[in-house]
């Protein structure tokens, strides 16, 4: 009789909430921070990359993964928990392919997704998935490109920018200020890089970008391209910086003339 | 009624299979593709029972794709053929079995190999510099017994093939009319109008 007390893990709290849902939310949190950004006829991905160890071979660690020809995900949280996700999700992308013959749609794996992450808050003896994910791709036929989220809980959504990780909020609000609609493929590999620049301190090394730009065209950029990037947005950065110094300075030296001039001394303004 | 062939050369597989789904003694059609691309170096002729083969063949391509999106490689062709051997010899032992024959030509990319697999619906697997399948291997086999040379380019393959072929078609009472051919190289594969 008692065992089927025992098996159940997630149940709710007096006040209405799973806390181990929250807790799962909580190991999202602390996870390293995922970008996407939908562009016009593109799709942008950027993680923020733990530095590897010295010892450390960096090609076993990835954060972006293919689920199919034309759909990747990005995930934040538990790594573990990712991969036995992620492999359920690709068995269910040839699954999907060989008993209808086309490919799976973006919201068809992603809802497949979060299904799986709720049937893990409401199964006896599991504990949720401590993961929220990003899934970017192309629809077979179509031309747009689509990003959705999932979490925990088990939520799907659909999003033209979102952030999931460390410092998502920053992230988020950064976008939110400066995505606008049909970016072309610069403005949006700028827009995710700048976004994670926000939150990754150490520059271009511990960024990785993959870019979709049609049906099953994938590609990450390298090391040096993401680099020049990185300097342009600084040098951009510099710029505005020069610029607002110069017009502070306009400005005061402007009050200090108007002041000179009314203690009527002919004071050279040389202050710039 | 069906048959298939395949040969290697240097650097290549080559792999022909008629195009002919018949049903009893009535042509159902002629223009069936019976090679499938199990990968970017990786082709399967297969012959057989009507619906097994599809079946199979698909249930192959579909696993052979997963493990290169869980690997990030491809499987190479000696592996591939153990698996599929595997999945044959499992059906054979089940309740209902596949009866479906194979050709699996394929071309290690990693030590530029092309190799070439005879896969039955018993299950049993042989690396053979050349095969068939079908009422054609009756004529064929003694065919490229005399003519087949592992050294040989590519134009002289075909030229290998089309004997075989000519000869089928010459002494064969039910010999299909079409083949389709299909070569894989470091290249990739490709189809060759013949």
């Amino acid at each position: 009789m008692s065992r089927s007390y025992d098996r159940a893990l997630t149940v709710f709290s007096p006040d209405g909430h799973l806390f181990q849902v929250e807790y799962a939310n909580e190991a999202v949190r602390r996870g390293t921070c995922a970008v996407g950004v939908r562009g016009k006829d593109i799709v942008v991905l950027g993680v923020e990359k733990k530095s590897v160890l010295q010892l450390q071979d960096p090609r076993t660690v990835r954060k972006v993964v293919m689920l199919d020809d034309h759909i990747c995900l990005a995930f934040a949280g538990l790594t573990a928990d990712g991969r036995v996700l992620i492999d359920k999700a690709r068995m269910e992308c040839q699954s999907h392919r060989l008993t209808v013959e086309d490919p799976v749609t973006v919201e068809y794996i992603t809802r497949h997704i979060a299904g799986i992450q709720q049937r893990y808050t409401q199964s006896g003896g599991v504990r949720p998935f401590g993961i929220s994910t990003l899934i970017v791709g192309f629809d077979p036929h179509d031309t747009r490109p689509r990003l959705y989220m999932t979490e925990p809980s088990g939520i799907y959504s659909a999003w033209k920018a979102n952030a999931i990780g460390r410092s998502s909020k920053t992230v988020r609000e950064f976008l939110e200020k400066n995505h606008k609609d049909d970016l072309t493929r610069e403005e949006t590999i700028k827009l995710t890089i700048k976004s994670l620049l926000e939150v990754v301190q150490t520059g271009a090394k511990n960024i990785e970008i993959s870019v979709m730009e049609s049906y099953g065209k994938v590609t990450a950029l390298d090391l040096s391209q993401i680099e020049a990037i990185v300097q342009e947005i600084e040098r951009e950065k510099e710029a505005e910086a020069e610029r607002k110094r110069s017009r502070l300075a306009a400005t005061a030296a402007g009050q200090a003339a108007m002041s000179s001039r009314a203690g009527d001394a002919a004071q050279p303004s040389g202050q710039q | 009624m069906e048959c298939s062939f395949a040969l290697t050369g240097k650097g290549y597989v080559l792999i022909a299979a008629d195009t002919t789904a018949a049903r009893s003694i009535v042509k159902m059609k002629i223009d069936e593709d019976k090679i499938k691309s199990l990968g970017p170096h990786l082709l399967m002729a297969y012959s057989g029972e009507p619906g097994d083969t599809t079946q199979f063949a698909e249930y192959i391509e579909r696993n052979i794709r997963l493990y290169q999106i869980r690997n990030l490689y491809p499987l190479r062709p000696p592996s591939a053929a153990s698996w599929i051997r595997r999945a044959l010899a499992d059906s054979l032992r089940s309740r209902k079995p596949y009866s479906v024959n194979l050709l699996l030509g394929g071309y290690d990319t990693s030590n530029h190999t092309p190799s070439l697999y005879w896969i039955d619906y018993l299950g049993t697997q042989a690396e053979v510099p050349f095969a068939c399948h079908g009422y054609g291997s009756y004529f064929a086999l003694s065919l490229l017994d005399r003519y087949h040379d592992p050294e040989a380019n590519l134009e002289e393959g075909l030229a290998v093939l089309r004997r075989c072929i000519d000869e089928v078609s010459k002494r064969l009472v039910v010999s299909p009319g079409k083949y389709r051919v299909k070569v894989v190289d470091k290249d990739g594969i490709r189809e060759i109008e013949f």
